[in-house]
C-alpha cells in the first residue's frame, strides 16, 4: 500500500550507498533548510530521552508497588492512572497495563511487529528489544531467550508473554527480592533493573544476600 | 501486510544480545534519527500508524538487514517523499532545491517537550457494546490484508480466550491509510503455546496479543 514508489539508494561516488551517518546528516540538513524541523527541538528531544526519561522512572513505580499494597492494587487495576499519578506521563505511555510476577507466573513483554515499549517508565527501548532475535523468539521460545539473559525458571512456572500489538504498553512488576523487609522505596528502586520490568530479568538480590 | 516486520516465530536470527541499561545510543547519528522521526512526526502530516506501515513496506531484505534506527530513517524518507515534502534529488543532495510545502506545525523545543510529556491518547468511545467479554473463547480471523494490520500471522486462525477488554481504540488498519480512526473494541486475547505452535510447544507458555474486534470471531460461529 506504499505509494512512495521506489526506494532511492543515495548512491554517491563509487556507486556504494551512502553510509547511514551521512544519510541522516543529509536528511537533517535538508529538513532544517526546508523549515520542517527546528534544530532546537531535535536537541531537546535527544536530551529528554538520553538523560531524563529512562528506566529509573519505572523502578520507582515498582518500588512504590512493593512497599505500598494500596498502590500496588491500584497499579494492577488501572496502570495508566497509577503511573501517571507519579508524574510519568507522555508519548508511548498513554495507556498502561501493569502485570505482576508471582512464584507461579513470570511475565515477559515483546513487540513482535515493531518496537512498542513504555517510554515514560522505561525510556527508549534497548537495541535488543527491537532486534529480530528478540522479536522472533520471545513468543515461541521465551525460556531460551531468558537463558540468553542468564535467567532460568522452574519448568512448572507459567511463562506469560505479552505481545504489544496495539497502543497498550505493558510494565512487568518483578518479584520483590528476599531480605528487603523495611527497605525504603529509594533503596528498593536500586534493585529494579530495566530488564526485570520487561521480564527478561529478575530484580537484583540485595548485596551480601544469598541468591 | 505480510511483511518482514511480522517476526513472531521466525527462526535463525541467533541469540539475543543483552546490554547494560545505561547504553542509550550506539552512534551519534542514532540520536538525530530518533529526534528527526519524532519531531517531523509531531508536525502532523501523518500519524503513527502510517509511520509503522511505511517502515513495514520496506523491502523485506532491506528491513531485515537494517538496524532499527535505519528502518526509522528509511521510513521517514519515504513518508517525506510520499507526501511531496521533499524530492529524491533533495534527499540525495542534502539540500533544498524546491520551496517547502506548508505543514500543520513545526515544533519548537518547548512545543516538542510539551508534546512528548502529553503524548497522544488512542482510546475513543465506541457506540456499540463490546461483542466479547472476559473469558469468552474466540478465534483470530484468518486474514491477509494488503494494507496495514496489527494481527500477527502467528495468531491468525488460532483459538484464544479474552483476558482483558481494553475499551475502544483507533483502528490502525484504516488509520494508517488515511481512512479514519474507526474506533473498535480492543481485547487482550490469550493463546496457549500449543494452540499457536503445536503439540510440541512448551506447555507452560501462554502468549497474548491485543486485537481489535474485527480481527476476531466467536470460537463457534
Amino acid at each position: 500500500m506504499s505509494d512512495a514508489g521506489h526506494d532511492h539508494d543515495h548512491r554517491h561516488e563509487g556507486g556504494e550507498p551512502a553510509p547511514i551517518a551521512l544519510r541522516v546528516k543529509a536528511l537533517e540538513s535538508l529538513l532544517v533548510e526546508k523549515g520542517y524541523v527546528d534544530p532546537a527541538a531535535l536537541d531537546a528531544i535527544v536530551e529528554l530521552y538520553e538523560h531524563r526519561v529512562g528506566p529509573r522512572n519505572g523502578a520507582r513505580v515498582v518500588a512504590r508497588a512493593w512497599n505500598d499494597p494500596a498502590y500496588r492494587d491500584w497499579l494492577l487495576a488501572d496502570g495508566t492512572a497509577a503511573v501517571h499519578a507519579l508524574g510519568y506521563t507522555g508519548r508511548q505511555g498513554e495507556h498502561l497495563v501493569a502485570v505482576a510476577n508471582t512464584p507461579d507466573v513470570h511475565n515477559m513483554v515483546v513487540c513482535t511487529l515493531c518496537s512498542c515499549y513504555p517510554w515514560p517508565v522505561l525510556g527508549l527501548p534497548p537495541v535488543w528489544y527491537k532486534s529480530a532475535p528478540y522479536r522472533s523468539r520471545a513468543v515461541i521460545e521465551p525460556r531460551a531467550v531468558l537463558a540468553d539473559f542468564g535467567v532460568a525458571l522452574p519448568a512448572e512456572t507459567t511463562i506469560r508473554v505479552w505481545d504489544s500489538t496495539a497502543e497498550i504498553r505493558y510494565l512487568v512488576i518483578p518479584r520483590r527480592p528476599a531480605d528487603t523487609d523495611g527497605w525504603t522505596e529509594e533503596a528498593l528502586a536500586d534493585l529494579v533493573t530495566r530488564d526485570s520490568m520487561i521480564g527478561t530479568g529478575l530484580a537484583r538480590a540485595p548485596e551480601g544476600a544469598t541468591p | 501486510m505480510n511483511g518482514a516486520q511480522d517476526m513472531g516465530g521466525m527462526m535463525g536470527f541467533g541469540p539475543v544480545m543483552p546490554e547494560d541499561e545505561a547504553v542509550r545510543f550506539h552512534a551519534p547519528w542514532e540520536r538525530r534519527a530518533l529526534a528527526l522521526t519524532v519531531a517531523v512526526g509531531g508536525g502532523g502530516v501523518w500519524n503513527i500508524d502510517a509511520s509503522r506501515h511505511m517502515r513495514e513496506s520496506l523491502h523485506p531484505a532491506d528491513y531485515l538487514a537494517s538496524s532499527y534506527y535505519e528502518i526509522w530513517t528509511k521510513g521517514l524518507e519515504r513518508l517525506l517523499l510520499a507526501h511531496g515534502l521533499v524530492t529524491a534529488e533533495e534527499l540525495a543532495q542534502g539540500r533544498a532545491l524546491e520551496a517547502p510545502r506548508p505543514i500543520p506545525r513545526v515544533l519548537s523545543a518547548e512545543a516538542a517537550l510539551a508534546a512528548m510529556a502529553k503524548g497522544s491518547s488512542y482510546d475513543r468511545p465506541v457506540a456499540t457494546p463490546a461483542r466479547f467479554a472476559v473469558g469468552d473463547r474466540l478465534r483470530a480471523r484468518e486474514m491477509n490484508p494488503r494494507g496495514h494490520t496489527r494481527l500477527p500471522r502467528y495468531a491468525r486462525g488460532k483459538l484464544g480466550t479474552v483476558e482483558i477488554v481494553h475499551g475502544g481504540y483507533v483502528l490502525p488498519d484504516t488509520h494508517a491509510h488515511g481512512q479514519g480512526e474507526n474506533p473498535q473494541w480492543l481485547y487482550c486475547v490469550r493463546f496457549s503455546a500449543r494452540e499457536l505452535w503445536g503439540p510440541e510447544a512448551d506447555p507452560s507458555l501462554a502468549v497474548s496479543i491485543d486485537a481489535w474486534e474485527s480481527y476476531l470471531e466467536p470460537a463457534t460461529p
